[in-house]
């Protein structure tokens, strides 16, 4: 008998590698490396978070919880989603907690779409999106933010790609990996199309801590929204809690019953110990987000200011900690900018087409880094810049 | 005094490092090289910032001598003056580095710094105890600085992220 050629399935043999990986795989053994290409937070987890999750281990706290996740969490994110962002959501039945904003989405994903089910997927975005819809039987239809609109998309641009197919659509403002972030307004024209064709927004909601000029309006939380939208948010970017895996979704109830059956099936529940670090951060963590904010902000100034000083302009981004300068005055495109700028100069961006095709052109650089690095990063960069 | 957000950013800022130049702090508060200059200047000048000082490490230094002590100083209160007048005779002496009027079992708390234990000793009980006014002192010996004005000693800063990330 012939051996099959391969085990894996097809859907998985066709889906990309992330472009993230390769660019990783390239700053082995480099010493002296500084990176601009984390997205994650260069803070550790607040300490009296992390002495919840070792007091939560001392007293033996070590077996599952309730799959939907600690009643007690459950009633924090309540309560906070309540007080911060002006939506109401029931503890017992319209909230699960996940490992991770990630599996959120997945399970979101899987729980909405029947085969062949289409999601708009708005790029440039988080590497997953697409893929994960993929593995859910869906079909991404991408839209592209365009960047004359500052990567913001608007609605008339959802409008056009909506077919009789559309289930929902994917969006996360502010944006990994541009900074931009969607002003009210066009969430409210989004919000429109949405209700029109009766569909769901699944809003990624990661960053809505990390916002610097104006306040945070959540999808929910706009008129008639909260029946069409799945939030997703968790406790990774605002609280430096990006290892402990902790996330959750917030949907209506007969939503939130169809992602709990796979979130029990294929997860049971979120880390225990990560729950009870959970509840501490919402409960005392506040103050911490608060300065951790403000770091931020003096940082995303500095490097969006230097950046553009030195030819690689940028927008300024209203949230999260990235920055997504144009490198079109190099003539390069963002692989070659990306990988001369390791050699020459030993600093890492990402290359913005890793987010999707338009995002070529541009690289990502993350700001979560001290300013010490971030100066150092700078120098380095306008010395890149005058030597090519 | 009243002062602006952007004041009082700028003195946070600047107390966390004020190495930081003129041009750096315009970039992280979004304004001109001016208006910061204009504003370090006015908080050097309302003495809002009073000093630039670095934090120094000397056990790091072979053959660096010193102590630091912090004593409790237990002091009758004058009429009018309460105890200013000997919290000044206190801080005139170069070997203090700092004096806070505390609430609780004692009322003056005096950091002092010496090159040995006997340089501390003869000035506590030549110098300070000897103050008009000065009912008691206590004396506790530094033996290990772990954490100073916020920052931790001998932290260990390494970058456990990996190097990218999406």
């Amino acid at each position: 008998m012939e051996l099959k050629t391969t085990y894996l399935a097809k859907h998985v043999r066709d889906l990309k590698p992330s472009g993230i990986r390769k660019f990783f795989d390239a700053t082995a053994g480099m010493k002296d490396v500084i990176s601009l290409g984390v997205g994650e937070p260069d803070f550790v987890t607040p300490w009296n978070v992390r002495e919840a999750a070792i007091l939560s281990l001392e007293d033996g706290y070590t077996s599952y919880t309730a799959n939907a996740g600690l009643p007690e969490l459950r009633e924090e994110i309540a309560k906070y989603m309540e007080r911060d962002f002006c939506v109401t959501y029931h503890p017992e039945s319209e909230i699960t907690v996940t490992v991770g904003a990630s599996e959120a989405i997945d399970i979101a994903l899987r729980a909405i779409l029947d085969p062949g089910d289409e999601v708009l997927v708005v790029e440039p975005c988080f590497v997953s999106y697409a893929p994960l819809v993929t593995l859910a039987g869906g079909v991404p239809v991408i839209v592209q933010a365009l960047k004359e609109n500052d990567f913001k998309v608007r609605a008339w641009q959802l409008e056009n790609a909506v077919t009789e197919r559309t289930k929902a659509i994917m969006i996360c403002s502010p944006n990994n990996p541009t900074g931009a972030m969607l002003s009210k307004a066009e969430m409210g024209k989004i919000a429109d199309v949405v209700k029109k064709h009766d569909l769901l927004v699944l809003s990624d909601e990661i960053y809505a801590e990390l916002v610097y000029d104006e306040l945070y309006t959540s999808f929910a939380a706009i008129e008639g929204m909260r029946e069409h939208t799945i939030l997703v948010s968790g406790f990774s970017k605002d609280l430096a809690m990006t290892g402990w895996r902790l996330g959750f979704v917030c949907a209506p109830a007969e939503i939130t019953e169809g992602m709990l059956k796979i979130h029990q099936y294929a997860i049971m529940c979120a880390s225990t110990m990560a729950q009870h670090a959970g509840i501490e951060g919402l409960k005392n963590g506040r103050t911490d987000v608060a300065e951790m904010r403000k770091s931020y902000r003096q940082r995303r100034n500095f490097i969006v200011r230097s950046l553009n000083e030195m030819g690689l302009a940028c927008h300024n981004p209203e949230g999260a900690f990235y920055t997504f300068p144009s490198i079109e005055s190099t003539g390069l495109n963002s692989e070659q900018f990306a990988k001369k700028l390791l050699q020459a100069e030993r600093v890492v961006v990402v290359p913005g087409d890793a987010f999707g095709s338009v995002g070529e052109g541009y690289v990502r650089c993350s700001y979560a880094t001290s300013m010490a690095q971030l100066q150092e990063a700078m120098t380095r960069i306008r010395r890149f810049m005058e030597n090519l | 005094m009243k002062l602006t957000a952007t004041e009082i950013e700028i003195a946070e800022i600047l107390e966390k490092d004020a190495r930081l130049t003129n041009e750096d702090l315009a970039k992280m508060t979004n304004l001109s090289i001016d208006q910061t200059s204009a504003i370090v200047k006015k908080l050097e000048e309302e003495n809002v910032i009073v000093r630039y000082v670095s934090l120094v490490d000397w056990t790091k230094i072979d053959g660096h001598q010193g102590v630091t002590a912090m004593i409790d100083v237990k002091v009758t209160p004058k009429r009018d003056v309460g105890f200013n007048n000997v919290a000044e005779r206190i801080y005139r002496h170069r070997e203090v580095k700092s004096v806070y009027l505390m609430s609780g079992t004692y009322d003056l708390s005096v950091v002092v710094e010496g090159q040995s234990v006997n340089e501390v000793a003869h000035f506590v009980s030549q110098k300070l105890s000897t103050i008009d006014g000065v009912i008691s002192t206590t004396t506790h010996f530094v033996l290990k600085k772990y954490k100073h004005d916020g920052t931790v000693y001998n932290q260990d800063d390494k970058d456990n992220r990996i190097v990218v990330s999406p």
